[in-house]
């Protein structure tokens, strides 16, 4: 198998295009592939579909692609932070679009694009805002929502280690949507700090096998911890 | 006659509540100080929806990592006996019944159970919901924390909710600086005073037919 290992983020980016549905993972900061979004934005696709669970936190990352205006919507679950300003002043001027979806029903909505389910019932969001004009249905005397699965063109997600076949391992809570937007979209492209050799990741541990992955792109990492580990 | 009880009171009754061996999600805000209660005979193993059961105190100094977080994006630390999972397996554990308490704030709570948490309905407020209603409706038991009553000196524990509801019929116990409820189908049980409250004044105060479970 041809190996998936890029030379830079702007080669593994290159045909994310304009109208793009891109799934980014990370939950804030951890876990969210700051490196691969600066080349998002350098890319200059407009009016993309973003889903991520936030809109964005400071001054990185993506919040600076939300201030770049590329943003036609985004699909998440929880947008308003405390760090959120960049999102505030695009949503107030009625700048983007914005699906909120709680957290547990974005998670499965990805998971069952990827597993092939083409929607399921869940408890959650019943009888809530949230849950208004969609079908519901009462299984075993409990109140059920119907959701649909949410596919993408694109994932953009961060992991620990990957060898040469896209086989993935994270680390710590920096894992969260990784492994649910890896299957999720069209071309998956992860940014890892560390590329080990074919061979190099213990079978028992890979958390997202090869097939889910198309590129992968080595970007150091700057958390000291993981430097000392 | 006992005092009112503090914030700090409130998460240590909470805390005292939770039986051994329980699997537990704590809300951001005060139910997030529960843990500092939590005593090791306890054996509480708390989860917290980003991804990870076995969770420890805060971090500090040297140990924060930014890879190690809680759902309030804190650093935290990891326990022996930890694990790491992704979103759709975190939420997996609340869906199908898995966690046996979510401690929760609150604007209001329904004698049927109700809870609103996440929005407060004005029309400029940027709606986010995070992980509140798959909490809801996921635990087994949710324990609420809350004042009583709002600024203005209203119940927060009412007839009906009036703010957006965050899931039905899923709160079993709220916990006030006045008073504990318990709540069973509409059924709504004091089991505690404190302070000056009595079950006549806080009858008047809710509009609830309140029963009578203090043992004194």
């Amino acid at each position: 198998m041809p190996s998936k290992i890029r030379d830079s983020i702007d080669e593994a980016l290159a045909d994310i295009n304009d109208g793009a549905t891109v799934m980014i993972g990370g939950f804030g900061l951890a876990g969210q592939p700051s490196e691969l979004i600066d080349g998002l934005i350098r890319r200059e696709a407009k009016n993309l579909t973003i889903v991520n669970n936030n809109a964005g936190n400071g001054d990185v990352g993506l919040a600076l692609l939300i201030k770049s205006g590329f943003v036609k919507k985004i699909i998440c679950s929880f947008p308003r932070q405390v760090d959120s300003h960049h999102f505030d002043e695009k949503y107030h001027a009625g700048e983007i679009e914005l699906e909120v979806v709680p957290q547990g029903n974005l998670a499965e909505r990805i998971r069952a694009a990827g597993a092939g389910i083409g929607g399921f019932f869940t408890p959650t969001g019943y009888g809530t805002l949230l849950a208004e004009g969609k079908e519901t249905r009462v299984i075993e005397g409990k109140n059920y929502v119907l959701e649909s699965p949410i596919h993408a063109d694109f994932a953009l997600i961060k992991a620990y280690k990957a060898d040469p076949l896209g086989n993935l391992v994270y680390r710590k809570t920096a894992r969260n949507f990784g492994p649910v937007m890896a299957t999720a979209a069209q071309t998956t492209i992860v940014q890892v700090s560390e590329v080990v050799e074919t061979g190099g990741l213990d079978p028992e541990s890979v958390i997202t096998p090869g097939i889910f992955v198309q590129r992968i792109v080595q970007v150091p990492s700057t958390n000291p911890k993981e430097q000392q580990a | 006659m006992s005092e009112k009880l503090t914030r700090a009171q409130m998460a240590e009754r909470v805390a005292r509540d939770i039986p051994v061996g329980s699997f537990v999600n704590l809300g951001i805000g005060i139910p997030t100080s529960v843990s500092n209660y939590l005593t090791a005979e306890q054996e509480v193993t708390l989860h917290t929806e980003n991804g990870m059961l076995g969770m420890g105190p805060e971090a500090h100094g040297d140990e924060i990592d930014p890879d190690l977080i809680n759902a309030g994006k804190i650093a935290v630390t990891e326990l022996p006996g930890a694990s790491y999972f992704h979103h759709a397996d975190s939420f997996a554990m609340m869906r199908g019944g898995h966690l046996d308490i979510a401690v929760l704030g609150a604007f209001q709570v329904s004698a049927q159970g109700d809870l609103a948490n996440w929005h407060t309905g004005a029309k400029d407020a940027i709606p986010a919901v995070g992980g509140a209603m798959d909490l809801a409706v996921g635990a087994k038991d949710v324990f609420v924390i809350m004042e009583l009553t709002t600024k203005e000196g209203k119940s927060k524990l009412v007839q009906q909710v009036t703010y957006p509801v965050t899931g039905l019929g899923c709160v079993t116990r709220v916990y006030t600086e006045v008073a504990i409820f318990d709540l069973d189908h509409g059924h709504v049980t004091v089991t505690d005073l404190f302070g000056e409250a009595s079950l006549e004044s806080l009858r008047e105060l809710t509009g609830i037919a309140l029963l009578d479970g203090t043992e004194n």
